[in-house]
């Protein structure tokens, strides 16, 4: 009874959530197949195993959703799987529901982690303010973990690759056109993200949040009223109506903390707030906090950053 | 042209979440319900305005719930849904409420089910891909723009640092998320009007959910915030990668 592994390659690049996957595998059960969905290099294949895949079977062409599923439910049959993994994100969004319903194999969403002894499975409910521990009724069970559940650890063995042509239908969902988001890195699949809210007064304030976050490598994101005003994107709305995101750290700016803001990012590993009022209820929800003027601590913060930076060179 | 919007009852944003029965079960007392905003700001408020534009169909909306939940159907009939199918059973999971949902579909002619992205009790985001399967009908999530030529939708969406601009033929499922429309605010007249839009109730048929919860309980509270001197903004970056080891 194997675990097989959703892994997605886009550009010659396995992706990050993917080689997690193959950790959360190794951690639920064993042998191991990462079914690697698009073009990736050999030593990125070969590399999978040392993250604990004992196979790995390579579909080397572009992947689109509705084919996954074709692709994940043959693996299933032909790997004899009794657990099945993918990650929590847009793309295990669109694949994972799908193959539930076609293997009438029941699916836990958003798992904090590998199932527990007792079988059940934990994950988020209530947008972060709550965890129910679920049980798979079926056999055969799919899991969508949330992604830095696990992390990603190496263990140094070793998997054999093969290229894998299973039967694919022909979707007709046409993609016409492709363009880049704004932003060099992706929210929702950021380690770090700077978010500013209402409190940065203006659009025109932004250079200030911009340039914080390529200080450090991170993603920017804001509050509802924000990306509402049009100051910012929409695609950079977090909270429990945007995106909800759990990064590394989060840098909240001039943001309140309403509930619903926090319900989509009160999963990040470490959460710091900046705002001048000390009342704010972000405060409870932090890790660390800085009172204060944000237009007179960004500055501030972003030459620490960048001393910080060159230090590590 | 007919579409389907699916709702779902859950608690309003800011109620407290409690359990009982020994952390078996949602404590619902003092919860206020709402309908799930990305279903109803998006997917619903975007099919009426489809309506709107081309003129013809019906929006009808449908839930998977008890009588008890009349109250948050008046209230997407209110926004301009003209009728409402009710399943009359209590949602067991993803699946069971899918199936249902895909065999009222069935016998049907509509040419767009739209769900929202995921709800905000149980985080699943799941019915949507599910119904897609039971019909076998294509499925798009997230949907940030919802557009429909002809016979065909033109949907935009947003994966991974890209925006994806996808055309699919109908009937197709898409599971919508923010950017698609903006919330609309229902005004007396809608009030008045939902109190004689038809709700059908119809009874469930039998099929085993494929998942079931346990237990609940709630996250490991927080150690507290440490604040920083806002002039030594140094030691914030000293304790972001010595003490959290995030940078
Ligand atoms: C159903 C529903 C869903 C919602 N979903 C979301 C969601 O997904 N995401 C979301 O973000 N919101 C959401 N909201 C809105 C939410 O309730 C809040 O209104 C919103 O998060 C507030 O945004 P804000 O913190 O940027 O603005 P404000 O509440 O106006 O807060 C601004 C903050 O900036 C601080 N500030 C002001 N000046 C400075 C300065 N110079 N330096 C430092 N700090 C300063 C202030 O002290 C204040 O705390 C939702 C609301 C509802 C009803
Ligand atoms: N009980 C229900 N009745 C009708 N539609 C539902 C129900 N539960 C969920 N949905 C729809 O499916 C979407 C995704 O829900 P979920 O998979 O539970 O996160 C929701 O946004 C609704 O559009």
């Amino acid at each position: 009874m194997s675990v097989i592994v959703f892994v997605e390659a886009n550009k010659g690049l396995i992706k990050k959530n993917g080689i997690e996957g193959v950790v959360y595998g190794k951690r639920t059960a064993s042998p191991v197949v990462a079914i690697v969905c698009g073009e990736a290099s050999a030593d990125q294949l070969v590399q999978l195993g040392e993250y604990g895949a004992d196979k790995v079977l390579h579909v080397n062409q572009a992947v689109t959703a509705p084919s996954a599923v074709d692709i994940m439910s043959q693996a299933a049959e032909q790997e004899n799987a009794k657990w099945i993994i993918f990650p929590f994100d847009n793309t295990g969004r669109a694949i994972a529901p799908r193959l539930s319903a076609r293997l009438k194999a029941g699916l836990v969403s958003g798992a904090l982690g590998v199932p527990e002894a007792d079988g059940t499975i934990k994950k988020n409910v209530f947008s972060g303010k709550a965890i129910a521990a679920v049980t798979i009724q079926t056999d055969q069970k799919i899991i969508a973990f949330s992604p830095n559940s696990v992390g990603l650890q190496r263990i140094g063995g070793s998997a054999t690759v093969e290229t894998y042509s299973p039967v694919i239908k022909s979707s007709s969902i046409n993609n016409i056109e492709t363009r880049q988001l704004e932003g060099d890195i992706p929210l929702p699949e950021a380690d770090l993200v700077v978010s500013a809210g209402r409190g940065m007064k203006g659009p025109e304030n932004w250079g200030m949040v911009e340039a914080l976050a390529k200080s450090l490598g991170a993603a920017t994101a804001c509050s509802r009223p924000v990306a509402d005003a049009h100051w910012r994107p929409h695609h950079e709305h977090v909270g429990q109506t945007g995106v909800a995101i759990r990064p590394n750290l989060y840098i909240a700016i001039g943001i309140s903390g309403a509930i619903q803001h926090l319900a989509g990012v009160n999963q990040s590993k470490v959460i710091v707030v900046v705002n001048n009022d000390p009342e704010a209820p972000f405060f409870k929800a932090a890790d660390y906090g800085v009172v204060g003027d944000a237009f007179q601590i960004l500055p501030r913060l972003i030459d620490a950053v960048k001393k910080f930076k060159s230090s590590q060179n | 042209m007919n579409i389907l919007v699916c709702i779902s009852k859950v608690p309003d944003t800011t109620s407290k979440i409690a359990f009982t029965d020994n952390n078996t079960r949602f404590d619902s007392s003092n919860v206020q319900y709402i309908v799930n905003p990305s279903d109803e700001w998006y997917a619903l408020v975007r099919a009426l305005e489809l309506k709107e534009q081309l003129g013809t169909g019906k929006v009808s909306i449908i839930t998977v719930g008890l009588a008890e939940d009349d109250a948050i159907i008046r209230k997407a009939l209110a926004i301009g849904a003209d009728d409402a199918i009710r399943i009359n059973a209590l949602p067991a999971d993803s699946f069971f409420v899918a199936s249902q949902i895909a065999e009222y579909a069935k016998t049907q002619d509509y040419k767009l089910v739209l769900t929202g992205k995921e709800t905000i009790d149980y985080n699943n985001a799941e019915v949507g891909g599910m119904v897609a399967e039971l019909l076998g009908w294509e499925f798009i999530t997230p949907a940030n723009k919802l557009d429909v030529e002809s016979d065909k939708v033109r949907v935009e969406s947003e994966l991974g640092g890209e925006i994806l601009v996808l055309e699919a033929p109908m009937p197709v499922v898409i599971s919508a998320a923010k950017g698609m429309a903006d919330q609309r605010i229902p005004n007396m007249r809608g009030i008045m009007a939902a109190r004689t839009k038809p709700i059908t109730v119809v009874e469930p048929f039998n099929v085993a959910p494929l998942v079931a919860i346990q237990k609940f309980e709630m996250p490991p509270a927080k150690a507290g915030v440490k604040l920083v001197d806002p002039e030594n903004m140094e030691e914030l970056v000293r304790l972001l990668h010595d003490e959290a080891k995030v940078i």
